[in-house]
């Protein structure tokens, strides 16, 4: 449904923005029909930045989008609008998504403003409530308030109602319980579940690890805007490949297990190394010789497992 | 006995009223202890921990007593706890490395700040670069303005700076909520390291994250909406919660090798009642399935087993 190809992003920074910053470096990878995919990173991993660009709110400064085969910034006039009927955001801070001037529900009266001006007003009213309903709302509780009097949780709720009242199909959703409470974000998280059983496909950024393994069906790691792995979230979980993927693994707080024995290294100055080969060279317990001279491709070691590791991609597929 | 706190009450002071953030706290923490303080946003979690060490307004001292190593804290007064703080009492905020001035370089901000408390840098130098050793930062950050620095060194850094005194109690405010998962490990083993050493006698580690402090408190206290619920022991807050609420919030979170497609775990419904004119009783009770007419007084923070605390009618 969604593919990106060799999608690189690159920002100008600094005085006069003579230094080049590489958020998202060559990323390719698809998104299928109901299918939940994590897109798992720390931060400055590049993660957000992937997320706006599918959002057309940033261009990729190399690279295509294709949307049903389609490139997306190609699109113009009605095609555009029906790009956005069917591709939505919702991001982690639910009250920035607000002007806390207006009424919650006004950003579903932008929706009808904007997508259905010619529907009746009691045939609008019935489906902003269905959808309020399908992401465990009641509407009498929620409808004509202001932002601060609903909870973080309601109004992450709202956002997805607002993107059902669409055709939507592919949601992206970008760290979107990360600011709620452990009690509240369960519930969300199970929605997304449920919406998938509709149909939908999600695109769920986070850097939480254990909440992307509830949910998404496929993970994709990212480091320093790179893919260094991804595949079917169990087999990335239960055999990670790549040692950056290992160390996140270590690293998860469990609760039915304490830490082992440290084996990853932090960083110890300021002072960065490598700035060629593989990205995670600096910080890898395993790196080779050339591993600092070559970046490492994307290799399928499995199906539908990638690796982008010299060492752990076995010495056959790496040494072309 | 490290810190006891007894029957602490401490609100806000707003235009509509008192916010009731912190209601009748009875607890201690042992020599040694790793105490996390666990809760949802708005649970007076970081009220109280604040108000052990700095109780500045909004916050209002209604009554309640501190005591540190057995002399009385006087929470109340800022000036005379000035004695206390850093040297005694210290804390970590939350976002203390976004605060680091940005115009000194790390090292003459630590030489001013110890100046603040009659102590010569250069003495103290050799134990500081022990310390900064032992977080894995090289002795030249001292040479570094904080912006050079990335947030999970930062945070080290002003771990550093806050136990440098060897102070009985350290509170640390969602000290980890900001860093990568990497960086959160290696911050928590630091704080365990700490203690082991002696660098700090107790901590009180405030997150709303249950699943790091079942890495490394020793025992949590969970609270909900300004009343404590629980205080146990880690292993008996996880396996054998008391307090309904515990026993939800513990249910709720994921683990690794939970999927929803083969288990389908369940939230809290509902949300926590207004602290600006609270009503009596149990503040959990409208969330509670196993609320009854007793829970309209409020239940005591009693002792069930030996070092297992809790306050709800149904397991008095």
């Amino acid at each position: 449904m969604l593919a990106l190809e060799n999608v690189t992003k690159v920002y100008r920074t600094g005085a006069l923005g003579l230094r080049k910053l590489i958020a998202v470096s060559e990323v390719s990878f698809e998104i299928g029909e109901r299918e939940i995919v994590a897109l798992i990173g720390e931060s400055g991993s590049g993660k957000t930045t992937i997320g706006k660009m599918i959002l057309r709110l940033f261009r990729p400064t190399s690279g295509v989008i294709r949307f049903e085969g389609k490139d997306i910034f190609s699109l113009r006039g009605p095609a555009l609008k029906d790009y956005y009927r069917q591709v939505q955001g919702v991001f982690q801070d639910p009250f920035a998504s607000y002007n806390p001037i207006f009424k919650a529900d006004r950003v579903f009266a932008l929706i009808r403003e904007e997508f259905y001006p010619r529907i009746r007003r009691s045939a609008w009213e019935q489906r902003v409530e269905e959808a309020l309903r399908a992401v465990g709302l009641n509407p009498s509780d929620v409808l004509g308030k202001y932002p601060h009097q609903l909870s973080g949780g309601q109004l992450q709720r709202f956002l997805i109602a607002r993107a059902l009242l669409l055709d939507i199909r592919l949601l992206v959703a970008d760290e979107i319980i990360s600011m709620l409470d452990a009690s509240t974000r369960i519930d969300v998280l199970n929605l997304l579940g449920d919406l998938r059983e509709r149909g939908l496909s999600i695109l769920f950024i986070t850097h939480d690890l254990s909440l992307g393994y509830y949910i998404s069906d496929r993970s994709i790691v990212l480091y320093r805007g790179r893919v260094v792995e991804m595949g079917a979230t169990e087999r990335i979980y239960a055999r990670p490949l790549h040692p950056y993927t290992e160390m996140l693994m270590e690293s998860i707080p469990r609760i039915d297990g304490r830490w082992g024995a440290t084996s990853h290294r932090v960083e110890r100055s300021a002072v960065l190394s490598g700035a060629f080969g593989c990205v995670y060279y600096p910080r890898c317990p395993i790196a080779q010789e050339i591993c600092a001279r070559r970046a490492p491709e994307l290799t399928e070691v499995e199906a539908g497992h990638f690796v982008a590791c010299h060492v752990r991609a076995g010495a056959s597929s790496s040494a072309g | 006995m490290a810190l006891r706190v007894e029957n602490l009450r401490i609100y806000y002071r707003t235009l509509r009223g008192y916010v009731h953030a912190v209601e009748g706290a009875t607890f201690s923490v042992g020599d040694g202890e790793i105490m996390g303080l666990a809760g949802e946003s708005g649970c007076g979690k970081t009220t109280l921990g604040h108000s052990l060490i700095y109780l500045k307004p909004p916050m209002a001292y209604i009554e309640g007593h501190v005591f540190l190593d057995g002399r009385e804290l006087p929470i109340w007064d800022m000036d005379r706890m000035n004695e206390f703080r850093f040297r005694h009492i210290s804390i970590i905020p939350q976002y203390a490395m976004n605060a680091l001035n940005p115009t000194r370089r790390i090292g003459p901000l630590i030489a001013d700040l110890l100046a603040t408390r009659g102590i010569d840098f250069r003495q103290i130098l050799p134990e500081l670069q022990r310390r900064l050793d032992l977080v894995q930062l090289s002795p030249e950050v001292l040479n570094r303005y904080p912006f050079e620095l990335s947030g999970g060194m930062r945070q080290r850094v002003v771990m550093v700076i806050s136990t440098l005194l060897n102070p009985s109690l350290l509170i640390a405010d969602e000290i980890t909520s900001a860093l990568d998962v990497s960086t959160q490990r290696a911050v928590c083993e630091m704080i365990v390291e700490f203690r082991n050493r002696g660098f700090v006698r107790s901590t009180i580690f405030i997150t709303h994250d249950m699943s790091i402090l079942y890495q490394i408190a020793d025992t949590i206290l969970v609270m909900y909406a300004g009343q404590l619920a629980e205080k146990a022991p880690v292993e008996a807050i996880f396996r054998s919660p008391r307090h309904p609420y515990t026993r939800m919030l513990i249910a709720s979170l994921p683990r690794v090798g939970a999927r929803q497609r083969v288990e389908r775990l369940k939230g809290i419904p509902g949300s926590p009642p207004p602290l600006l004119d609270p009503p009596p009783g149990c503040r959990f009770r409208d969330r509670c399935p196993l609320a009854f007419e007793r829970c309209q007084e409020p239940p005591p923070f009693v002792e069930v087993e030996p070092g297992h605390f809790v306050a709800c009618w149904r397991e008095i």
